[in-house]
């Protein structure tokens, strides 16, 4: 993965920026109580030493180098980090726990920082780190009075590894970030990389989804549902482009040429052959426009153009009047209606579009529900038309014992223009159940077609109010 | 009857006039909604046929200027939307009828001539009598020679609207709309069969057929034997 992309992300950003802040405060924190401590310590230390060389050179002069060397010997013997030592002038011990004394501290008058050989044991010994104030006295003598500071030493030691740990978390942190960030990135760039290929016409690409449950995840998947959606829409409109041309076409050519044959008979020898031929172009154009209509009605409803029309209605009177509206036809096609429903069933509908749908739906039934075998012949074939409530939806059911649609033909009749080859010799435009799809659609309902055993079983479902 | 007719289609609104025309009307064309406008506030005309979209003033804009100057002329919308919302539209903006384009002429002019015709509230008849056959509307009561003719309540509609324009042409749509209120296009040939049975209660035992079949335009009730 390059860089510099990766140095873009949000989350390397953020975790850099997290990172140099909380890093500056650590070690200003730090730095603040290292440098405190030490001057605070500094201070005390030089003020003791100072105040007991005092008090030493004040025993010199007093009692000379006798009861200092002893008073020396007797400190000397505390347990303890102070370091004493007098010597005469010519550097030869007298008194005091250290042991010899360095050609630095000789030389130096006043403050000195020197290390020292300390026994731990017997036979062991250590270096350590020291602080002492070195005294002239007369007669050349000299007095050292000090303080061991190893252990200030080790101080600053723990305060150099914080630091260092310090160091090695924000190393750690930046590399987390540049992990997760190339994590993120590559996510995303799976996603844009699919998108890309989305755009550039496979439609049928979906976006990655890690099963990680992730917030991206969910992006995906509701991005994918898009997809699936806008697949769908875009093969409808190509099928539609594609049957429109062919189911637009074959009439408009029927059409066409009966009227040229109608011309070529340029004596009008058959007697009616003007008048036929343009009752038949009527007929045809009659064909067009019903046809027209109700692709459009579809494409309208898939527009969504419905919203403003839906109230709450009862579904009961609908259906009673539909119902009402086709007993007779039904009964002229030798038929028979059976219809039940009772109470009030309340949804949101169109009552217009609602009857149509129904309508068409028992146009269906009586084109298609009579032919086919039935077990009692003696019977009347029936039409079933009814309204049942279930977990919450209304059900609009109409049924019939005609030979019904293959399962596999199920899903396919719903779509625009497609005709099965049974009924191609019955009239219609392959539109009727198109449209009821798209009305129960808009409905936001549910159309469902299953096999009646025998015959056909529709079914519109509508949430109840 | 006078009839304006606006539409901005040249050879529709000759095509209508021609044939309005030769039906027996008076017919007259504007191309646009302004002279349009002009002409239905300053004639006097029966019935308007108004296209819903027209250069300069679009046509429910002109229904709506003509009903707030109190202009009652009834008024026939053409249009190419034919959506419930469209019609409703329509209706609302002060239209009477609404027609979907492509129309039948005979579905045009029986709609005209049914306009013209409109009743006025006051005008309300009570009984309605053609030849032999009568609707008592207070009673709901039919008879034919003196004879009680029992109806369903839904072939009582249908006489009743057919009795109302009696001596009219009554297209199926017509019919669907104002007995059933559904304006959609059934696929099959349900008004017919109504009227078959209304037929068959009104006029089977009867010499002389009243509910009469207009080919390719649709119903009347007259007792003309033409």
């Amino acid at each position: 993965m390059p860089l510099p992309k990766l140095l873009y992300t949000t989350t390397f950003r953020l975790s850099v920026l997290f990172l140099i802040v909380y890093g500056l405060t650590a070690v200003m924190a730090l730095g603040y109580i290292y440098w405190n401590t030490n001057v605070l310590l500094i201070r005390q230390l030089n003020q003791t030493v100072q105040a007991e060389i005092q008090g030493l050179a004040e025993q010199y002069r007093q009692g000379g180098i006798n009861v200092l060397a002893r008073t020396i010997a007797e400190r000397s013997q505390a347990p303890g980090i102070s370091i004493y030592l007098v010597t005469d002038k010519n550097g030869q011990h007298i008194a005091g726990n250290l042991k010899s004394v360095s050609q630095q501290l000789w030389d130096t008058v006043g403050d000195v920082r020197f290390s020292y050989k300390r026994n731990v044991s017997t036979d062991t010994s250590e270096t350590r780190q020291a602080f002492a104030k070195t005294f002239r006295l007369p007669n050349g003598y000299r007095l050292i009075v000090g303080r061991d500071i190893e252990d200030r030493h080790i101080f600053s030691q723990v305060i150099t590894t914080v630091f260092w740990g310090l160091s090695f978390m924000t190393l750690i942190g930046l590399s987390g970030g540049w992990l997760v960030s190339r994590n993120l990135l590559s996510r995303i760039d799976r996603i844009t990389a699919a998108s890309q290929t989305i755009m550039n016409g496979h439609l049928s690409e979906r976006i990655p989804v890690q099963g990680s449950h992730d917030e991206l995840d969910r992006l995906s998947v509701n991005l994918n549902d898009m997809l699936d959606k806008i697949e769908n829409l875009m093969n409808g409109l190509r099928e539609v482009s594609d049957n429109i041309a062919h189911d637009l076409k074959t009439p408009l050519n029927r059409m066409r040429n009966r009227v040229e044959a109608a011309l070529r008979d340029h004596n009008g020898t058959e007697k009616n052959i003007y008048r036929d031929a343009l009752q038949a172009t009527i007929d045809d154009a009659d064909f067009l426009i019903k046809t027209f209509n109700a692709l459009l009605s579809i494409a309208q409803m898939e527009a969504g153009s419905t919203k403003n029309t839906l109230l709450q209605i009862d579904l009961v009177p609908v259906v009673r009047d539909i119902a009402e509206l086709y007993e007779p036809v039904i009964e002229e096609h030798g038929m028979e209606l059976s219809v039940d429903m009772q109470g009030s069933v309340m949804v949101h509908a169109d009552r217009q579009l609602l009857g149509q749908a129904i309508a068409n739906l028992l146009d269906n039934a009586i084109k298609y529900g009579v032919s086919g075998k039935r077990i009692d012949t003696k019977e009347q074939p029936r039409i079933f038309l009814a309204i049942e409530q279930k977990d919450r939806f209304a059900h609009i059911m109409v049924a019939d014992h005609g030979p019904g649609i293959p399962q596999s033909d199920l899903e396919r009749v719903l779509e625009r223009f497609v005709r099965l080859e049974q009924s191609r010799s019955l009239p219609g435009n392959g539109l009727g159940l198109s449209l009821v799809a798209a009305i129960v659609r808009s409905h936001r309902g549910e159309f469902r077609l299953e096999d009646n055993q025998p015959g056909l079983k529709a079914t519109i479902r509508l949430p109840l109010l | 009857m006078r009839i304006l007719v606006i539409e901005d289609d040249l050879e529709t609104s000759a095509f209508l006039t021609k044939a309005l025309k030769e039906s027996g009307h008076v017919a007259e064309a504007k191309h646009d909604g302004e002279s349009g406008l002009n002409a239905a506030r300053e004639g006097t005309y029966d019935v308007l046929v108004v296209d819903r979209m027209l250069p300069k003033q679009d046509g429910l804009s002109l229904i709506a200027t003509l009903r707030a100057e109190n202009v009652v002329t009834p008024v026939l919308i053409l249009s190419a939307l034919g959506e419930v919302d469209d019609r409703i539209k329509g209706l609302r903006a002060g239209g009477d009828d609404y027609l979907t384009k492509p129309y039948s002429y005979s579905e045009l002019l029986a709609r005209v001539e049914v306009l013209a015709r409109r009743i006025k509230p006051e005008e309300v008849q009570m009984q309605y009598a053609i030849a032999d056959l009568t609707l008592d509307r207070l009673a709901h009561k039919v008879t034919r020679a003196g004879e009680t003719i029992l109806l369903q309540p839904r072939e009582y509609r249908l006489l009743e609207y057919l009795m109302k324009y009696a001596g009219q042409v009554v297209t199926r749509t017509m019919l669907l709309e104002n007995v059933w209120d559904y304006h959609f296009d059934p696929q099959t040939n349900v008004i017919d069969v109504h009227i078959s049975r209304l037929r068959s209660k009104i006029d089977k035992n009867f010499d002389t057929p009243l509910l009469h079949t207009i080919r390719g335009a649709g119903y009347m009730i007259s007792d003309a034997t033409s």
